[in-house]
This record gives structure tokens, sequence and C-alpha cells, in this order.
């Protein structure tokens, strides 16, 4: 019998949000300003223009690389890689060919991450390279109108190794290397707008089934002699559904014994199936050469260890960190790690709330307080500190008010009183919210039931 | 009064008020007018100056500036037709400079459509012709600024090179051609050609023209990541410094010399030792090499650069291009494909280091490097098209300066069996414009050239 395993490898396009263009002092992230209003010669690519590339834009690149765990390469360039497009002002787009910022890097997720069960995994990260982005078509009726607002932004892409082999872990992949990005603050990763981009590469290879188990964990493995690239999907779920979609129809092919065409397809969110829309004669030829614009850069171990010093706690390390040291459960580690302005202010709640209550578990109680929003980030942390301790601490209870409710209920209640003593010792409920009502809720409830009880025995 | 005048000359005369820019400018005008029908220097003149700064390096000398510098507002060609309506938005930083300075733009001249040539011819407006012999061309590509200064229908003007562009058609042209070091004047702004060596530079009626124009166009560009921090000397007075050099013989550039250029260029050296400077045999890469690293390397930057003339922007389609630019964007995609980049481009840059090498080790042992700028002096109109690679052959001695960068002069010496000027040719090492123009401002001042300079207004028609 056939098995098949999904290969599956990711390029991924972020926007850079610096303030000004890649190569040029346009505004950046004008994503909503009027058409062609946020450009100047450079980034229109008119004859004669130059482009001078954004040091920030490197720094942030490297900054995403040293977070995948990449090695930053000492020497960098940038090339001219050539295709001819309408929304492509040059003939050209500035990108990196052989001599990226970052390579060999990998993300790693542990048994539990969040909600998804796993064994261990590591992806690796193929590379991390800077790049402009290139306008935009707008298709009107018949017409096709060119706005450059975005050309000459600065895109990072990030390319990982074929390592997947199923859709799952795709989507997990995905959502923590946006947490990432989000965490570095080099970007706004939003799918949505396009500032994140993702599209899965993905083919089907056949196993026989005695080397089923040693070929999953393998990944030095022979690639199928095809793939199909997905574009144009703006969200992690519609990913995952695409790769499925993908897998099957692959593996139907392949049952009938026919190779799935390489191609470029696109995603149709509303059918939930793929289209073709280009297909690919061999490798595009894009007659790569060093750009002769930008002389290239040499890294200093410095420099280099500067920005590394910038990058805050990742995210996987925090949740680890929130689990090991402060003893929440692994979800809750999860979810709270998500977003670095909501972790960094539960730690900031919980070192407030920690100056007045050491109970052990004390750092799980505020992670649930958190998760069921009954600590609003609206709040300071102070605020949030004090409403949380005094929601967590017992209620005072008026001990001469109670004796007083105490009598009145029992005397009140006499036929319940009497099924109590015979046995029925669930009806003492019933007493303790005639009581919690008489006091009108100012009483604690295990106070109540206690002298309840003690009452009723006497 | 202003006929033949250098730069520095009309400036005394607009210091002392004894003629007024307006004057200055109109009376090139009238000549432009007479003469331009005939020449085709000019693609686009304008009417008035409209400078408002007064105190300026430059104030109150009208230029012609090539017209593949983007000008503000002015059409800009590059002698191509695919730009027959290119009004640039932004101006290039060497006129942006030249404009602080108080430049007139008197206008925008002819060149090989794209700079693609060494005579002028592949522009789609018509060759420029050689005010020596309007039979012949001025060389190429900066030909109309070339003979615009030759012509005297501007005291001077700005070119630029990619390998010799400006070198050849102002020996050709009987006038006084600089190339900088590759990053000492802005690409910005200029309609790029070959990327990694085009570079701007002066054509003038003297070495002090020539070092005035350089200290107002050279420096470090914010716009041009390839510019050089290198400090900018005060070249003018620098130049007149009295300093000996050495100059290095190399019997490579020797080769292939037509008669009279030979002779001329052995008694420029025995002129160069009777002013006291010394001279040391030296042996170089044959200049052959250059040739071919700088085919590869330019129409790979040549397809590149071109390919943003999509036919979607700038009005005309691609069917606009001339056969020069065809070709020379099929050779270049040919070079870059997969799988001939290591044999071709790859290949080429190392070869290029060799050459920059080769320089660097001369340099420790001489000042500059003497040669001709062309082997023979200037062709008749049309010769240019019986060989494919004509241009290439023809400025086989300035390509190694071009491909690695280093500063170079031309330098007219006299004038040829058929009375065309001649001239020589010095490289120097990186940044050191101040030593070439110093020594060549010594060379002028020791020899006729400027007379031979002023023969070539005489016959014109």
């Amino acid at each position: 019998m056939k098995n098949y395993i999904p290969v599956i490898g990711l390029e991924i396009h972020v926007e850079l949000n610096t303030k000004s263009g890649m190569f040029c002092q346009c505004a950046n992230g004008m994503h909503e300003a009027e058409p062609n209003s946020q450009v100047c010669p450079v980034c229109l690519g008119l004859p004669g223009a130059l482009p001078v590339p954004n040091k920030k834009a490197m720094e942030w690149t490297i900054k995403i690389g040293k977070a995948l765990n990449c090695i930053i390469s000492k020497h960098t360039k940038f090339d001219r890689k050539h295709y001819s497009y309408p929304d492509l002002p040059k003939g050209y787009q500035i990108s990196q060919y052989d001599e990226p910022i970052a390579l060999t890097g990998y993300l790693e997720f542990g048994k539990n991450h969040g909600t998804y069960k796993n064994e261990e995994k590591k992806f690796r990260i193929h590379r991390v390279h800077l790049e402009e982005d290139t306008g935009k078509l707008i298709h009107t009726g018949d017409d096709t109108r060119i706005d450059f607002n975005r050309s000459g932004v600065p895109l990072a892409e990030i390319v990982t190794e074929p390592d997947f082999s199923s859709s799952s872990d795709v989507k997990m992949f995905l959502e923590e290397l946006h947490t990432i990005i989000r965490y570095l603050d080099v970007s706004e990763a939003d799918l949505e707008k396009g500032t994140m981009r993702m599209e899965p590469n993905i083919s089907v290879r056949v196993v026989e089934s005695e080397k089923l188990k040693a070929e999953s964990q393998s990944t030095d493995f022979k690639l199928p002699n095809y793939k199909v690239e997905v574009k144009n999907i703006n969200s992690f779920n519609f990913v995952k559904r695409a790769i499925d979609f993908e897998v099957a129809r692959h593996i139907e092919l392949l049952e009938k014994g026919e190779t799935p065409v390489q191609e470029t397809r696109g995603w149709n969110s509303e059918k939930g199936i793929t289209y073709s829309q280009r297909t690919k004669e061999g490798a595009h030829d894009y007659r790569y050469f060093p750009e002769p614009d930008i002389p290239p850069f040499t890294f200093t171990e410095q420099y280099i260890e500067g920005i590394t010093k910038t990058i805050s706690e990742l995210p996987k390390a925090k949740m680890d960190r929130f689990i090991s040291k402060l003893g929440l459960r692994d979800l809750d580690a999860y979810i709270i790690s998500r977003e670095k302005s909501t972790s960094d202010f539960f730690e900031l709640v919980l070192a407030e709330v920690k100056k007045e209550n050491s109970e052990s578990n004390i750092a799980q109680k505020v992670a649930s307080a958190f998760i069921n929003k009954r600590i609003s980030p609206s709040d300071t942390p102070k605020k949030s500190a004090e409403k949380f301790i005094k929601m967590v601490k017992p209620i005072e209870t008026d001990s001469d008010a109670l004796e007083e409710a105490v009598k009145m209920i029992i005397s009140a209640n006499k036929k319940a009183v009497t099924e109590y003593k015979s046995g029925k010792v669930t009806v003492i409920m019933f007493l303790v919210g005639q009581v919690m009502r008489e006091m009108k809720g100012k009483a604690d409830a295990s106070a109540v039931r206690k002298a309840l009880e003690e009452k009723i025995r006497a | 009064m202003v006929l033949g005048k250098t730069i520095t000359e009309i400036r005394n005369l607009l210091k002392t008020k004894k003629i007024s820019r307006e004057e200055v400018f109109s009376f090139f005008i009238k000549r432009i007018e007479k003469y331009n029908p005939n020449i085709n220097a000019f693609l686009t003149t304008l009417r008035k100056p409209e400078s408002i700064v007064s105190d300026g390096l430059l104030s109150g000398i009208p230029l012609a500036v090539k017209d593949n510098f983007c000008t503000k507002g002015i059409r800009t060609t590059a002698s191509a037709k695919v730009l027959d309506n290119f009004i640039p938005p932004y101006e290039s930083t060497t006129t942006s400079r030249l404009k602080l300075a108080g430049y007139e733009l008197l206008g925008k001249t002819n060149m090989d459509a794209w700079a693609h040539g060494s005579s002028t011819e592949t522009s789609d407006y018509g060759p420029t012709k050689n005010p020596w012999d309007t039979s012949r061309s001025p060389g190429g590509s900066s030909g109309g600024t070339a003979a615009a200064v030759s012509a005297y229908l501007a005291p001077a003007g700005i070119g630029s090179e990619t390998a010799g562009s400006i070198r050849q058609p102002a020996s050709w042209s009987g006038v006084v051609g600089l190339k900088p070091t590759y990053g000492r004047v802005s690409r910005y702004g200029v309609i790029a050609m070959g990327s990694s060596l085009d570079c701007p530079g002066p054509i003038t009626r003297s070495v002090e023209d020539a070092a005035i124009i350089l200290q107002a166009i050279a420096g470090k560009d914010p716009h041009d990541a390839t510019s050089a921090s290198v400090p900018v000397e005060d070249y003018v007075l620098k130049m007149k410094e009295k300093k000996t050099y050495t100059i290095g013989i190399a019997q490579e550039y020797f080769e292939g010399l037509d008669e009279d250029i030979k002779k001329s260029l052995e008694e420029a050296i025995k002129i160069f030792e009777k002013m006291g400077f010394k001279t040391k045999k030296i042996s170089l890469l044959s200049p052959q090499y250059s040739i071919s690293v700088y085919t590869i390397i330019q129409r790979a930057e040549v397809m590149s650069n071109l390919a943003r003339y999509d036919g979607i922007r700038y009005g005309n389609p691609r069917s606009f291009f001339g056969s020069e630019a065809k070709r020379r964007g099929m050779l270049g995609t040919y070079t870059l494909s997969y799988g001939y980049y290591d044999a071709f481009f790859k290949k080429a840059q190392k070869v290029r280091t060799l050459i920059i090498n080769d320089f660097k080790r001369v340099f420790k042992d001489v000042d500059f490097i003497i040669g001709t700028p062309t082997p023979i002096t200037a062709l008749k109109l049309g010769e240019f098209e019986k060989y494919s690679f004509f241009g290439e052959l023809m400025d086989k001695f300035n390509e190694p300066a071009a491909m690695s960068g280093i500063p170079a002069i031309s330098l007219p010496t006299g004038l040829d069996r058929n009375d065309l000027p001649m001239s020589i040719h010095l490289m120097a090492n990186y940044f050191r414009e101040s030593d070439l123009l110093n020594a060549s401002y010594q060379f002028e001042k020791e020899t006729d050239f400027m007379g031979v300079i002023k023969k070539g207004i005489a016959n014109l028609k």
C-alpha cells in the first residue's frame, strides 16, 4: 500500500513599518492615503533616480533573523531581480539573492503549544532577506490602475525549509511567527491589510508502508518533482484549508498515476477551493546580478551584537518561564504570552498583587482573572491589582448581624430545619441562601454555613 | 568680446561689469541659432538666464548639459525617442549643484541614444557634427556637449562617461575632458547606462575651467549611495601649486596608435620631462582585457536599466528603441541568463578586480599613466556602422580607467595631417583629481594647446 506524506515549505512576506521607505524618504505605512500621493522619483523608478538603503529596515531584518535563530551574514548585498509586471516600476525588484541578511535558523515547539497537542517539533528557516514591495494594481471594470504608494515599502521575506508535513503544524508555525514579529515591533503584520502575506509551497511524496515511520521523521528526503504555490491567502485558517485542499487534490492525482502540474494557484475563500493562476515553465529566469547602485555591506560583530541586545524576551521563552517559574497552566501561559502588551501588563499586575498577597498559587489566580477578562488593561496595573485583591479577599461578616439573621431564618423555616436534622443535608444550601438574602449579600457564604450548622446542631 | 573666452575670463568680464549676464547668455543663444542647425549639438535651448545666485562659483556662466541629466520641468530625452516627451519632475544632483553655484542652463545637448555609442550617431535626433570638419563625428556619447564647447556655442559643458564618453569626444573635438573618480560626482538624476561605471564630468576649453566645474559638482550626495565622502579639495588653488610628478609609460598603451598621434604623444612626454617631471617605464595589463570585461558588465547593466521603459509610462512603446539599445539589451540578457552568469558576469567581475589591483600596484611607483584617449582622430560620419563593437575598440584606452573607476583627463596637443585635433590622456590614482589637474595645468601653460582649441572656432561655417 502507498502512503502519502505532504511536503510543505513557506514563504512569508512581512512589510516593515519603518518611518520611511526601503530606498527613499517617502512616508511608510500610508496604506489608506490617496493613490500615488506617497511617491517620489526613487519609488516611481524614474529615469536617473537611485536607491539609498534604509538602515533601520536592515537592522529590523537582522532582528527577525536573530529571533528565528538564524546566522547573520557578515557580508550582505542587494541584487536586482528582473521581471516585467506593471506594478514593478523599474522592471526589476531590488532584493537579495545569494547573500541574504540571515541564513539557516529554526523555530522550536514544545509538546503542548497552546491547543496544539504535539510531540516536540523543530522547523528550519532557510533564509530571511530584505527587498522592496511593489505597487498595487487596482482593477475597476475594464480599467486597471496602478497605485505606487506601496512601491518601495521595506519587505522582509522569510523562507522556511520544506519541513512541514501537516497543515496544523503550518498553522501553529505561522501563528508563532506572527506573534514573534508583533513582539519585535517591526511590522503591524496585519493579514487583512496584507502587511503579512503567506505563500505555502505544497507537494506530496509517496512512501512505502514499511518505511513510513522512518521517513516521516526525516528531513533528508528527495523532494517531489513538482510543487504548487498558493497565493492570496489572508488568514491562518485559510492557509490550513488551502493546504488540506491541495494535499487531497495531489493525492487523488497521484493515485491515478499522474503528477500534479507545477503551478501557482489562488485561494477562493468563499468556495474553499484553490484555482490555477499560472503555470511555471521550470524556474523563472530572474537574471539576478549585484545591485550596482548600492555598495555591499560588512557588519561587525559589535553591530550585530548591539541589535541583538534590543530584542526582548520572545513569546516562547516567556511562555516557558510562565510555566516553570510562575507555575501557570500550559494553556494559560500560552494565551497570556500571545501579545507582548498583555503579558507585560499581566506581569505588572502580578507584581502589585504580590506586594499584598503571598499565596503560592497567586500567579495562576491572576492569570485566570486575566483570561476570564476580570482584569481590564484599561486600568493602571496598580488599580487592576487592587480590584483583583478585593475580588479574591474573603468578605468580612458582621457577626452580630449574622447571629440575628441565622436566628430569624431558623425560626421562619422550621420545616427545612427538621429535614436537615433528619439527614437531608443538602437543604442547608437553601438556608444559606436565605441568610445571605437577609444580609443583602454582605456575608461570607462559608461563614454563614458554619453559623447555621452550629446553631441547628446546638 | 566674449568669443573664445574661458569661464575664468567671462567671470572677470562679469565681475568688472564689462558685460551683463543677459548679454553673455544672448551671445551664446545667437551663436546657437546660427550654427546649431548645422552642428546639431543642442536638442533643447533655453530663452533667458534664470539664476538668482549672484555670488556663486559659476554665476552668470551659461553651460551646455548633456541630455541625460534630469532637469526639472525641462525635457530630458537621453536622445532616445522612447523619452521624447519626458519632462522630469526632479533635478539631477549635478545640475542642482550647478544651480547653487549660479550657472545658467543654456540647453540640453545631443548624445548617442541612452549614451550607447562613441559617435553621437545613434541619437534618435540625428548625429552631431564635428565643428572641425562637419563631415566627421565629434565622438560620443557626449558629442553634443563636446561639439558645443568646441564650436563655442557654450563656454563649457557637462558630459558623462561610462567608458570614454567624455574623454573621447573631447579629444576628437579638440577640447579638455575630465572623467573624475567614480563616486566623486553624484549620479543621482543621470539617466543610467552602466551604473557601476557612469560618471559625470566637465568638458571645457581650459584646465582651470574643468577644475572650477568639478569644484561645483563634486562631493558626497545623500541621494547616491555610491558617492564618496572623501573631502572635496580646492582644485583651482591646488592646481596652481608648483609640483613635479612621476609619469608612468606603459608599452601596452602605445600599441596600434596612428603615426601622428604616436609622435605627438612622444613629444608630450618630452615636454613633461623638460618641465622637470620624472618618467618611468611600467607594465600594465593589456587594455584589451578591459574591452571584454566592460562589454559584459555594461551590457548587463544596460539590460537592467532599460527594463523600466516598458511602454506603460513615458509615452512611447518599446518599438521606439533603436537597434543599438536592442543589441545591448539582448547581449545583457544573454550573459545574465540562468547558467551563464558564472561564465560571463562573475568572471568579468573577477577580471575587473584584477584590473583594479593592477592599477593600485602601479600607482605605488608613479603618479600618472600617460597615453592617448583614442588611437585615431575623428572619423567620418557613417564609418561606425561598419563595425558592431567599434565604440569598444575606439575606447580601448579609455576603458581601463572606467573599469577601475580612477580619474583621467584628455588634453589637446595639436593637429594631425588632416588638421584634426589630437590629445594625450593622463590617468591618476583614486581621488587624485587635484594632482591630475595640477599636472594638466602645467602642461597647458607649457604648450600651445589653448591655441589649438581656438583654431576650432575659426573653421566654423
